[in-house]
């Protein structure tokens, strides 16, 4: 049996919803969900650094918690329901207040670790609308950023807090 | 960082899971979280042949409290345990502990007896388990069976588990009366691997005398290691600063860690004693306020 056909014979077919839309795509078991997101479906928001959980840069909401597509196989994706960074703003293209925190207070320079930096901080705030600047760093511990010095994305994230507070009044 | 090529099963039963492993036998690695297995595939440190999905499994996920036991199914995710009002009321130590096991993305996936058989000596739930002289049930087509701490970890991420076995369940002592819990580790950034860690358990005697006492260290040698020598001592004794600090000084002798980038021997040897004071002290506080 040549390579080819040994990978092939491999693949299995996964049905899974990101941002609201059904995919159904064949994927080899070993290819990681960062790389279905990224390669099979062209959702290219979702970023890549270090590929072995430290970075934070893949982070993704699977099934409503967050998680670093990069240490998660696509097969095990197969019915999870996905949220990418592609996710955030709504439908008619309005920023989700998170992009807009990060735009109005310079929470970003190069923009590698933004989606895993938004996608965190998405989850913090669903769960804690008014989190302390502390709060917000110990949420952000697990994603890597080379630029900023974070002090950008502590203000964007408490920016955005403050903001979807307003609204939800 | 791609992992090697491998035959991916996913069966729907544990019967199905254990069939699978007498199957494939040593080619075969369970996948439960997979937060310590995938990076090593990525690495391409591990290439296992098989992997064996259980995440579909019934049956294996979630906690219940008894009168004196708390057992909690070996593939609950450890933010399962973060975020449960009871193991809050009921293990102190556990409740405190996993939330210091990497980062909410990491616990979003990991799993109790993902990170027990991984057996890495400075994670926070073998030391837990160690400290608190918790069990382990592990279970195979032919057997089940239950293993102590010391009966279980070998050396560094090496158990005795078989490779035709799965941990079913772990097992941990609900708190007794007038004990208190406390953990502390050491770490470069929030998150990271300890450097050391810490567990005490402090029981009071009605007199408010230490009546029992448990203390684990992890970071020194391939498995976490009780301190019996330093705690047998405190028995009948009055709880105070100063008898912790007197207690633990002889832990410089009794623990030989070793050196690498982050820590030489002696800071290592400094951390044990000084965060083993702390637990200890904030055990037995804890434990009077109970």
């Amino acid at each position: 049996m040549t390579e080819k056909t040994a990978e092939s014979s491999r693949l299995k077919t996964i049905t899974l919803k990101v941002n609201h839309k059904e995919y159904t795509v064949d994927v080899e078991p070993r290819m990681l969900l960062s790389d279905v997101l990224r390669d099979e479906l062209r959702l290219t928001g979702t970023h890549v650094g270090c590929e072995h959980g430290v970075c934070g840069a893949c982070t993704i909401m699977m099934d409503g918690r967050p998680v670093r597509s990069c240490l998660v196989f696509g097969v095990q994706a197969d019915q999870a329901e996905i949220v990418t960074v592609e996710g955030l703003e709504s439908g008619d293209g309005e920023l989700h207040p998170l992009q807009n925190g990060f735009w109005e207070k310079h929470g970003l320079q190069c923009g590698f670790c933004t989606p895993g930096m938004l996608m965190t901080a998405c989850h913090l705030l669903e769960h804690n609308p008014d989190p302390s600047r502390e709060e917000i760093r110990e949420a952000i511990s697990g994603n890597l950023c080379r630029c900023t010095g974070y002090q950008g994305i502590v203000d964007a994230v408490e920016y955005a807090a403050k903001e979807m507070r307003e609204r939800a009044e | 960082m791609k992992p090697a090529a491998f035959d991916y099963y996913k069966p729907e039963t544990l019967a199905e899971a254990l069939s699978l492993l007498d199957e494939f036998g040593y080619d075969a690695k369970i996948l439960a979280g997979g937060q310590s297995l995938i990076p090593m595939m990525n690495m391409r440190l591990a290439r296992p042949p098989v992997l064996i999905d259980i995440n579909g499994v019934p049956g294996m996920t979630g906690i219940e409290v008894g009168d004196s036991e708390i057992v909690i199914g070996g593939l609950t995710r450890h933010y399962m345990v973060e975020h449960s009002a009871e193991i809050e009321r009921s293990c102190p130590m556990l409740a405190e502990g996993i939330k210091l096991i990497g980062h909410s993305q990491i616990r979003s996936r990991g799993t109790i007896g993902g990170s027990i058989v991984h057996a890495d000596p400075t994670a926070e739930l073998p030391v837990m388990l160690t400290a608190l002289g918790g069990k382990v049930t592990v279970v195979s087509s032919g057997e089940e069976r239950e293993l102590t701490p010391e009966e279980l970890f070998l050396t560094y991420m090496t158990t005795t588990i078989e490779p035709n076995e799965i941990v079913k369940s772990v097992h941990f002592p609900v708190i007794a009366e007038r004990t208190g819990h406390a953990i502390e580790e050491f770490t470069l950034r929030s998150g990271d691997f300890a450097i050391i860690i810490a567990a005490a358990s402090v029981t009071l005697d009605e007199e408010g005398l230490i009546e029992s006492a448990a203390l684990c260290i992890g970071g020194v040698d391939g498995v976490p290691v009780k301190l019996d020598e330093v705690t047998d001592e405190l028995i009948g004794q009055a709880p105070s600063e100063e008898l912790f600090a007197e207690s633990c000084e002889p832990i410089v002798d009794m623990v030989e860690p070793e050196k690498d980038i982050h820590a030489s021997v002696e800071y290592r040897k400094d951390l044990c004693v000084a965060l083993s004071r702390r637990v200890l002290k904030k055990a037995a506080d804890e434990a009077k306020l109970a």
